[in-house]
């Protein structure tokens, strides 16, 4: 039986092989932006802060690369910015994500989540 | 709270951002930068430690590119021209602005696109037609094997010449076929046309008398039965097999099984055997064939008049596939040293010693024959690549034209460049702009060529046609000659579109934009650049104006000179008797009979008969042996006609008397000749009276003709001819009547009416006889197919050419008239009146017209020996022609320059001091 099992999931593996890497390298950061993003907008600050929180200190972004995702996110049509003034505050730039940008985020869990259930029964099946 | 600004302005200042997205970005920083400056405040960090922290946010290492990268995407580019995106992309965005742009400025594009696709189309279309009649080899395997066959220089002939190729008589083909070793297969073929009638009009098939081999030689196989074996053609052959055309088998047989089928040809049985395939036109250009038959049945089909032995009737030509490894060389020494014994063994016995002599002279040689042969190729050869010349010249003007105008556009957007580059726009970018305008109006111009050539091209084979004949000509498209122009299209925009994009985008921008609208009498070099395209376009199209002209005015000598004879309502009719197989004695009561019975046709006011129908092409010819006791002295032109056929022709009889019924067999030979025999023969005489004796073949008699009357002179066989020595024999003379004659009937009622009156006397007399009918005038106007087309399509590409230049006069002196409105209200302000203005602008255009003309006059001149030989009636350097071309396209030229110079007259010159 093992073997036919452990068939299926290198094939499983290779036919998304070339996505996850990618994925893996750039788009695991613009998946986290826009999860943070799934229920309500924020700024900058708190993209950054959220995500450095969530995960438990293990990811920060910086200044100078959070804003240059933020702006490729907007311009790809994912996001949308604006900026909002409140009495005796400075501006400040919202982002919320789009409908389009919703699909991409659910798109991109899948994937995720195909990757790290194949992860868990390659890791799983050794303990076995 | 520390100021984050200088610091984050610093850090954006490489990814050169416009001001107002790079305020926007640093806002956002900053806010960022502050609430980090603020959180580590509140880990109880001293305030240095705190801003040292916060501007470490604003390091990472590709920070510049990834924020670039994103802002491509963010901004559409404020000037169109900024580089951004995939190149991909980017061409869109060119392409998609190009035709906007163009869609702007509708009138240049338009005006681009047509001299392009007018220029492309001409070449194209003539191209092919040349390529087709001229270059492209015959549709067989192989083609560059095949070698014609004939005697190499025979300038000295004698005999009865027959079709269009009439390079060897049978006599000769038997024995080169015997003889030869150059060639693995060799074959000949003649010429002729069969009536499919059977009696009545005639239908004509036009036909092919091959020898056995020729399919072999061609190596075609039939797509329906078989093709003609070396058994077919053996001499004596006794039934007449034939071979058939797709064509013909379509349009005959309606495509169904036409194999055993039997048709008439000339009244015989001939039993169809074969059809060959669609491509399959014969071995000549420009004409298709019906039918084919072996040689042997000439004999059947000729009866009598078969020429098959006769040594001195020239009408086949050969053609022979060489063996491997045979060049031309080898095979033209081959047949040189063959060459003796053929033609001793074949002299014609009517030869007098002279003419043994030079006939036992010849030799023979090969010549390339895989383009066949093609009496169409002798005709068009020189007029098709004088008209692509001409086309050439058109393209040329056409490129000039468009230079010009791109040019002139790209000095008016000088502005437009100088605002795209400071708002950002790259330099390379622009060019690529510019650079795709050109490449858009160029490939509109190849399109529209493309679509206009293919319709030239049909109406060029249709001016070819005469009422008779029309040329069968492959015209696909030719990919070559298409791609040559189109990319000499695409040439001339490119340098022109970017020539101006460089040299604009090499100038600062704030020079550009200070300097434009206050140009005072603008750049001297763009302009000298301007004017030298306008010089050449007036020079090049006075060439194709004079051209023009020539080939109008020589067709219209054609048309008009007299002729000596009154070409209006004269019907000729070929009849042709053999089917009656009358006797020899039965034959001229019986002609006489007919000739009666059409005279009584109502509407017949004369009616005559004629050996040879005049201005057919065909021609008898004869030498004048001496007169009054003189020696040999030149050849005549003859005919053998009917009294009142001088009535018919409506040519006037000078001096002396028509023939009449006293002329007759027992009484002495009478002549009526022409004043250019009378003057060359008896000079300073009257010849009335006089006789003159005939040279004959050996062996017949050779009588002394009296001289009873000079007629006025008129053209003969070809309307092309001068008037030459020319002499009528009557009919009534002749001892051997032949069984082909040509009724000619004068009438006022209108020709077609009159065919049928004819039809029903002809077949009341006999039904029988077949008949044809042709007009006189059509015939002549048939002759003139090669002039015609000469006239009309030199006389179109003249008038587009003079049109080009006119557009491109009158949009240099509106150029600049508009770019001299500063200076004209400067001078009209300093007290110019308007008078002094229009001279200053005419003053311009006439340099241009004046130096094109003399450049053109000069060209015309060199380039008209080109067409000497085409012309009739005058010379290349007919003085009236260039004088009246010139003459009208300095007017023209004047007017288009009138337009703009007197519209800056009317400038109000505290509006033009004011125009920017």
């Amino acid at each position: 039986m093992r073997p036919i099992v452990s068939l299926y999931i290198a094939v499983k593996y290779i036919d998304s092989s070339r996505m996850l890497d990618r994925e893996l390298k750039k788009g695991s950061t613009e998946l986290l932006v826009l999860s943070v993003l799934q229920y309500r907008q924020r700024h900058g600050y708190e993209i950054s802060k959220l995500i450095e929180e969530r995960s438990g200190g293990m990811l920060k972004f910086k200044v100078a690369s959070l804003y240059p995702m933020l702006y490729r996110l907007e311009n790809r049509g994912w996001l949308q910015g604006r900026w909002v003034e409140k009495a005796g505050e400075r501006r400040r730039r919202f982002y919320r994500i789009t409908a389009e940008g919703r699909k991409v985020l659910k798109a991109q869990q899948n994937t995720w989540d195909e990757f790290v259930t194949a992860i868990n029964r390659i890791t799983g099946m050794e303990h076995a | 709270m520390p100021d984050f600004k200088p610091a984050i302005r610093e850090r954006l200042r490489d990814a050169k951002l416009t001001p107002t997205r790079e305020m926007e970005i640093i806002d956002e920083f900053e806010q960022h930068l502050a609430d980090r400056y603020n959180e580590i405040l509140a880990e109880r960090a001293t305030e240095a430690e705190a801003y040292k922290g916060a501007l470490a946010e604003l390091d990472e290492a590709d920070f510049t590119r990834e924020l670039q990268r994103a802002e491509w995407l963010y901004a559409e580019p404020v000037a169109p021209g900024t580089e951004h995106g995939t190149i991909l992309s980017s061409v869109w965005q060119d392409v998609r602005y190009a035709a906007r742009t163009l869609r702007n400025t509708p009138g240049f594009a338009v005006v681009a696109v047509l001299s392009l696709a007018l220029g492309i189309g001409a070449n194209t279309a003539i191209f092919q037609l040349l390529d087709s009649v001229q270059l492209r080899s015959l549709p067989v395997k192989d083609p560059q094997e095949l070698a014609l066959v004939r005697i190499a220089d025979r300038s000295w002939s004698n005999g009865q010449f027959r079709g269009r190729y009439s390079h060897l008589t049978n006599p000769q083909w038997e024995a080169i076929r015997n003889q030869q070793q150059a060639f693995s297969s060799i074959a000949a073929f003649g010429f002729n046309s069969f009536d499919l009638s059977s009696g009545g009009p005639v239908r004509i098939a036009h036909a092919m008398l091959v020898s056995g081999d020729l399919f072999n030689v061609l190596q075609v196989t039939p797509i329906a039965g078989r093709v003609f074996t070396a058994n077919d053609d053996r001499r004596g052959c006794a039934s007449i097999p034939a071979v058939i055309s797709y064509g013909f088998w379509q349009h005959e047989f309606g495509g169904k099984n036409a194999i055993g089928s039997t048709l008439h040809l000339d009244g015989h049985v001939a039993e169809v055997v074969g059809v060959t395939p669609p491509n399959f036109y014969g071995v000549e250009v420009g004409r298709t064939f019906d039918v084919a038959v072996p040689i042997c049945s000439e004999k059947i089909l000729a009866g009598e008049d078969s020429v098959l032995d006769r040594r001195h009737a020239w009408w086949l030509a050969a053609m022979g596939r060489l063996k491997p490894g045979w060049t031309l060389e080898k095979a033209t020494a081959q047949l040189q040293a063959i060459s003796p014994g053929v033609f001793q063994s074949t002299v014609p016995p009517v030869y007098d010693v002279d003419g043994i002599k030079h006939y036992t002279a010849y030799k023979l040689a090969a010549f390339p024959g895989g383009n066949g042969v093609s009496s169409l190729r002798l005709d068009y050869e020189q007029p098709l690549w004088l008209l692509l010349g001409i086309a050439g010249l058109v393209l040329l003007i056409a490129c000039a034209n468009l230079a010009n105008l791109m040019l002139a556009r790209a000095t008016s957007r000088e502005r437009e460049v100088a605002v795209r580059l400071a708002l950002g726009a790259s330099r390379k970018r622009l060019v690529r702009q510019f650079l795709t305008e050109s490449v858009l109006l160029a490939i509109g111009g190849a399109v529209i060529g493309f679509l206009l050539a293919q319709t030239l091209s049909r109406f060029l084979v249709r001016l070819l046609a005469t009422t008779r004949t029309s040329p069968v000509l492959d015209m696909g498209v030719d990919w070559r000659m298409l791609t040559f122009t189109t990319a000499l299209a695409l040439l001339t925009c490119m340098v022109f579109g970017l020539a101006p994009a460089l040299r604009a985008t090499r100038s600062s921008p704030a020079a550009l934009i200070n300097a434009n609208g206050r140009g005072m009498t603008a750049s001297r070099e763009r302009f000298g650049m301007r004017r030298i395209l306008v010089v050449a376009q007036v020079s090049l199209s006075l060439v194709l104006v004079v051209s023009a002209l020539l080939f109008v005015r020589s067709l219209h000598h054609l048309l008009t000179d007299d002729g000596g004879f009154q070409e209006s309502g004269v019907l000729i009719t070929d009849v042709d008797l053999t089917r009656l197989k009358l006797p020899v004695e039965r034959r001229s009561p019986f002609k006489d009979q007919l000739l009666r019975n059409i005279r009584a046709v109502p509407g017949v006011e004369f009616a005559a008969e004629a050996n040879i129908a005049p201005l057919s092409g065909s021609s008898w010819k004869n030498l004048i042996e001496g007169w009054e006791g003189k020696g040999i002295e030149g050849s005549v032109s003859l005919n053998r006609v009917t009294p009142s056929f001088l009535a018919v022709m409506g040519t006037p009889l000078l001096a002396g008397r028509d023939f009449n019924e006293q002329d007759t067999a027992p009484s002495p030979p009478v002549l009526i000749v022409n004043e250019a025999f009378a003057k060359k023969y008896f000079p300073q005489q009257s010849p009335i009276g006089k006789t003159v004796k005939m040279s004959a073949d050996v062996g017949e008699a050779r009588p002394l003709y009296e001289i009873v009357g000079i007629m006025k002179n008129s053209k003969y066989s070809d309307v092309h001819d001068d008037f030459a020595p020319l002499a009528y024999v009557v009919y009534s003379q002749e001892s051997k009547p032949d069984q082909y004659t040509e009724l000619m009937v004068r009438s006022n009622l209108p020709l077609e009416t009159l065919t049928d009156a004819i039809k029903k006397t002809v077949a009341e007399t006999n039904p029988e006889i077949a008949i044809d009918f042709h007009v006189l005038k059509t015939q002549i106007r048939d002759g003139l197919v090669r002039e015609r087309m000469l006239a009309a399509l030199s006389g179109f590409f003249g008038l587009l050419a003079a049109l080009l230049a006119t557009v491109g006069l009158y949009g240099m002196i509106s150029y600049m008239v508009a770019r001299r409105t500063n200076e004209i209200g400067i001078r009209m302000a300093l007290g110019a009146r308007r008078g002094d203005i229009v001279k200053i602008i005419l003053r311009e255009a006439g340099l241009l017209l004046g130096s094109g003309s003399l450049i053109g006059a000069a060209l015309a001149l060199a380039a008209g020996r080109a067409a000497s030989t085409l012309l009739y009636g005058l010379k290349p350097h007919d003085p009236l022609t260039l004088g009246a071309s010139i003459l009208a396209l300095v007017m023209v030229g004047t007017i288009a320059s009138v337009l703009p110079a007197a519209r800056a007259a009317r400038l109000d010159p505290m509006v033009a001091l004011r125009v920017e």
